[in-house]
């Protein structure tokens, strides 16, 4: 309310003032104009995704996913591929959660504050970062030369591995901080060690954090190519359907994302629903896996025990 | 400054009883800043000793020196001398079986995200307890020691962080008692409770007195005087005075200043 | 002392203590395990940083005796494969990768803030919840979905409403980019906002400050530190991204004059070329130094990020 608004009528304090009128106007103006920018981002989302789904409709089928490519990878479904990225995400996720977690546990139990665990700290932000591009030529270098595993799923793997580390780092870190310290004194002050701590309080209270970081990263892991393409994951290989034991770990394999980006550019005459089609496929795996661990997540703010 | 106790420490063996903890010359830093000031005195075994004095003077931190928790915070310094047993507590390198001689109990009561029977059997646990009937009588013996076990002894398995209060604190304190220690440390145990609770539970320890010796910090002064055989009055990081309870609270107190805490002047 | 009642007195009242029970050795041992096994855990991030700078000098260094770095970084001619005189100069890769992350940055950073600022500001608890969902969901597409989606309908959009012959340039990457980039710019934002005391708020509403004013005069500045983090790390990950620009940017080497122009970026080059040279060449190692020149910069720019990170935090 402006100050030199005439107290005399006390009706006059609920009434529109030119001044209040525009406030108000700025207001809504500014409301607008984020919420605008906020849903310039939501829709093409929907729109994209109505998009793929509409021209993959007419191959996406049972069939599409429980088939080996044929002709070329012109027909047939994407059964190869689809093992593939399992193989590699399961993998991957074996390596990456265990050593993810212990630095977790390291980083947010033990690690004193000091330049040491400073620059510790300072790698995981920077391993984040790393392009994945370059993450492939280190997997080239590392695990396929230098470690002698050839182009395999071991070697894409372990190159998967490494690049989500951060991520599960982070996560991991985040719900064990989420346990308060109280309870951690309470534990020492009984003579538990850390670990006995760490082992019947902080982690049986965060696993639950602990897996919807893990969950979402099995989301992302699925959905790369470029540290597979020269590490282990090839164009085109053929194996026994309906056998979920298909690879072996020195193999080299198919993988979705790789198939998706091989059909898009190095097929021609294609069939124009089947890039689209593996696209949905592959959308379709990591949306779904992101919203169980999001699902997981709002049911888990339910239930906390203190 | 510091004032010494009224007896001259005596050595550890110069009579049968022994100082059950003996402080000399203890000095805390956190950082730069200097929080305890070289502070000297002991504890008679089953004695309990009230420890009073204003927020930030130290009691807490001096509670944490003798049961090493201190450790746990990166930038604090430690010096001097305290014995637990005869035992110089900052040479041990079994910190564990130290901590289990003492029983800590925190201002806030902390239920750990356990069944009540496991908070309670955490400890014994811990040091590898693994016999059911051993410690079903133990976390039964606990839970009676510290009045709870009435309330709860139908429901053992529900979540401990779910008590009221006042039974949380309660809880707290059949934790600390659960791997038998001989000396119980008390923070400001009342803090969170309500006076009905304080004292049952200080009924509950003038039982206590009769296994262990117990140090008491106590924000409310007649709380001490209640109890405690001697008082300590901490201020500041020094010791004021040391003394019988009924002379610190009587006018014969020798410093000013216990005698204007007791009464409420300041603090 | 009211020792009279007591229900069970053998068991309330002994004052004998049982034995104290003692660890088996097999625990101590197995703790002690597990504690090493986690100290090696603890740095291993830091062991993998220094072994990708290891590995991926390793293999492009010898390549370094040969170059003449001048040429590398300042020339644009990059044929790789002639026979004769191949030459490898990245000016025109680090100009195209420029080009698309500045553009992709101007589209995204009004939109990450604005959005940051609307889920912080001006929502409910539950819409912000379902934005929020929303936003992560976003950032779980994959690249190579982006990439095809570039390749398919963003290039026929870009080519009806500008009327142009290539709809895979610049302004198609930037895009895409600045999509996969805005997720990170609103969580990390929308953090910085929310750091932001509400006293600084109330403060603002109680001088009759309208909105407007309290967004751009005071939440901005205030949280400016942590937008510039956000817009570093939306940086970070723009120049460091694969295959979506592989896909849209129609991947000619390239100095752009305007937005409608195909380029290549340093990263496609790799993501390209590196599957088609024989191991130990020339072009081979060349790649693997184009892979080292973009660490550094990735690095230098998340260095940077966590140091505007750290800035809010002391706040």
């Amino acid at each position: 309310m402006p100050m030199n608004a005439p107290a005399s009528n006390p009706a006059d304090l609920f009434t529109e003032t030119a001044f209040t009128r525009k406030k108000r106007r700025t207001e809504m103006l500014a409301q607008g104009l984020f919420g605008t920018m906020t849903l310039a981002m939501v829709i093409p989302l929907a729109l994209i995704l109505g998009y793929l789904a509409y021209k993959a409709a007419p191959l996406l089928s049972w069939d599409f996913l429980t088939t080996n490519p044929t002709h070329g990878m012109r027909k047939g479904g994407i059964w190869s591929a689809l093992l593939g990225t399992i193989y590699l995400v399961v993998l991957s996720l074996c390596i990456s959660a265990p050593i993810g977690v212990l630095a977790a546990v390291y980083l947010n139990e033990y690690a004193k504050d000091n330049w040491f665990n400073r620059i510790v700290n300072l790698a995981v932000v920077n391993l984040a970062g790393v392009p994945s591009i370059v993450h492939a030529l280190f997997g080239l270098g590392a695990f396929v030369l230098f470690a002698r595993l050839d182009r395999s799923i071991l070697a894409a793997s372990l190159t998967l591995a490494i690049m989500t580390l951060p991520v599960i780092i982070a996560s991991t870190k985040e719900a064990l901080a989420s346990v308060p310290v109280s309870f951690r004194e309470a534990c020492w002050n009984v003579g538990a060690t850390r670990w006995q701590t760490i082992q019947a309080i902080v982690l049986p209270n965060s696993i639950s954090g602990i897996l919807t970081g893990v969950i979402l990263q099995v989301s992302r892991t699925a959905g790369e190519t470029a540290p597979i393409m020269f590490t282990g994951a090839v164009f085109y290989r053929n194996i026994p359907e309906g056998n979920l034991f298909a690879y072996g770990i020195k193999d080299q394999c198919m993988a979705l994302s790789m198939h998706l980006y091989t059909v898009t550019t190095q097929v021609t005459n294609a069939p124009e629903a089947l890039p689209y089609a593996i696209a949905v496929t592959l959308l379709g795996t990591v949306l779904l896996i992101n919203a169980t661990a999001i699902v997981f997540r709002v049911w888990l703010r339910t239930r906390k025990k203190w | 400054m510091t004032i010494l106790p009224p007896e001259p420490v005596r050595p550890p063996s110069s009579e049968s009883a022994s100082p059950k903890i003996l402080i000399e010359d203890l000095r805390l830093s956190y950082g730069p800043k200097e929080v305890i000031h070289g502070i000297s005195f002991y504890i008679e075994p089953n004695e309990i000793l009230g420890i009073i004095g204003p927020a930030q003077s130290g009691k807490t931190s001096l509670l944490r020196c003798i049961n090493r928790t201190i450790d746990f915070t990166a930038s604090a310094k430690v010096s001097g001398i305290i014995k637990v047993d005869g035992m110089d507590v900052r040479q041990m390198r079994n910190v564990y079986e130290l901590r289990r001689k003492i029983g800590m109990v925190a201002p806030l009561p902390v239920g750990l995200p356990l069944s009540i029977y496991e908070n309670v059997a955490f400890a014994p646990r811990t040091s590898g307890m693994r016999k059911k009937s051993d410690l079903d009588g133990l976390v039964e013996k606990c839970l009676r020691q510290a009045a709870l076990w009435d309330e709860v002894k139908d429901r053992l398995d529900s979540l401990g962080t779910k008590l009221s209060g006042g039974q949380q604190q309660r809880l707290t304190i059949a934790r600390a008692l659960s791997h038998q220690p001989e000396i119980l440390c008390l923070d400001e145990f009342s803090i969170a409770i309500d006076p009905v609770t304080t004292m049952r539970i200080e009924e509950v320890l003038r039982e206590l007195k009769q296994d262990m010796t117990i140090i008491l910090v106590t924000n409310l002064v007649q709380q001490a005087r209640r109890l405690a055989a001697r008082t300590l009055f901490l201020w500041n990081g020094e010791i004021i005075e040391l003394d019988t309870t009924e002379v610190m609270f009587s006018d014969k107190a020798k410093d000013k200043r216990t005698n204007d805490y007791v009464n409420g002047i300041f603090g | 002392m009211a020792n009279a009642v007591r229900e069970t007195p053998d068991t309330v009242a002994s004052t004998r203590r049982t034995p104290r029970p003692r660890r088996g050795n097999l625990g101590i041992l197995g703790e002690r395990v597990i504690e090493v096994l986690i100290h090696l855990c603890g740095i291993s991030a830091m062991i993998f940083v220094f072994a990708i700078f290891f590995f991926v000098f390793r293999e492009g260094a010898p390549i370094l005796r040969k170059l003449d770095l001048g040429r590398f970084f300042f020339t644009q001619t990059w044929y790789p494969t002639s026979l004769n005189t191949p030459r490898y100069g990245v000016g025109a890769l680090i100009i195209g990768t420029f080009s698309v992350t500045v553009l992709a940055m101007l589209i995204a950073v009004p939109f990450g803030i604005g959005a940051a600022v609307f889920l912080s500001e001006f929502c409910g608890k539950k819409m912000k919840e379902t934005l929020k969902i929303t936003i992560e969901l976003l950032a779980a597409i994959p690249s190579v979905v982006w990439g095809f989606i570039g390749l398919t309908v963003l290039n026929g959009v870009i080519q009806k409403v500008f009327n142009v012959q290539v709809g895979l340039n610049v302004l198609n990457a930037a895009i895409l980019l600045a999509l996969m980039s805005v997720p990170i710019m609103v969580s990390i934002g929308e953090d910085a906002l929310k750091a932001v005391p509400d006293s600084y708020r109330e403060a603002g509403i109680a001088l009759g400050c309208t909105k407007w004013q309290l967004i751009w005069r005071l939440l901005l500045p205030a949280a400016k530190n942590g937008l510039l983090a956000a817009v570093l790390l939306g940086v970070g990950r723009a120049v460091g991204e694969t295959m979506a620009v592989l896909m849209a940017t129609g991947h000619s080497v390239n100095i752009p004059h305007s937005i409608f122009d195909s380029v290549r970026t340093l990263t496609a080059t790799i993501a390209a070329e590196l599957g088609e040279t024989a191991e130990g060449s020339d072009h081979y190692r060349v790649l693997f130094l184009i892979g080292i020149l973009l660490f550094t910069m990735t690095f230098l720019v998340n260095l940077l990020a966590d140091f505007a990170v750290k800035g809010i935090r002391k706040k």
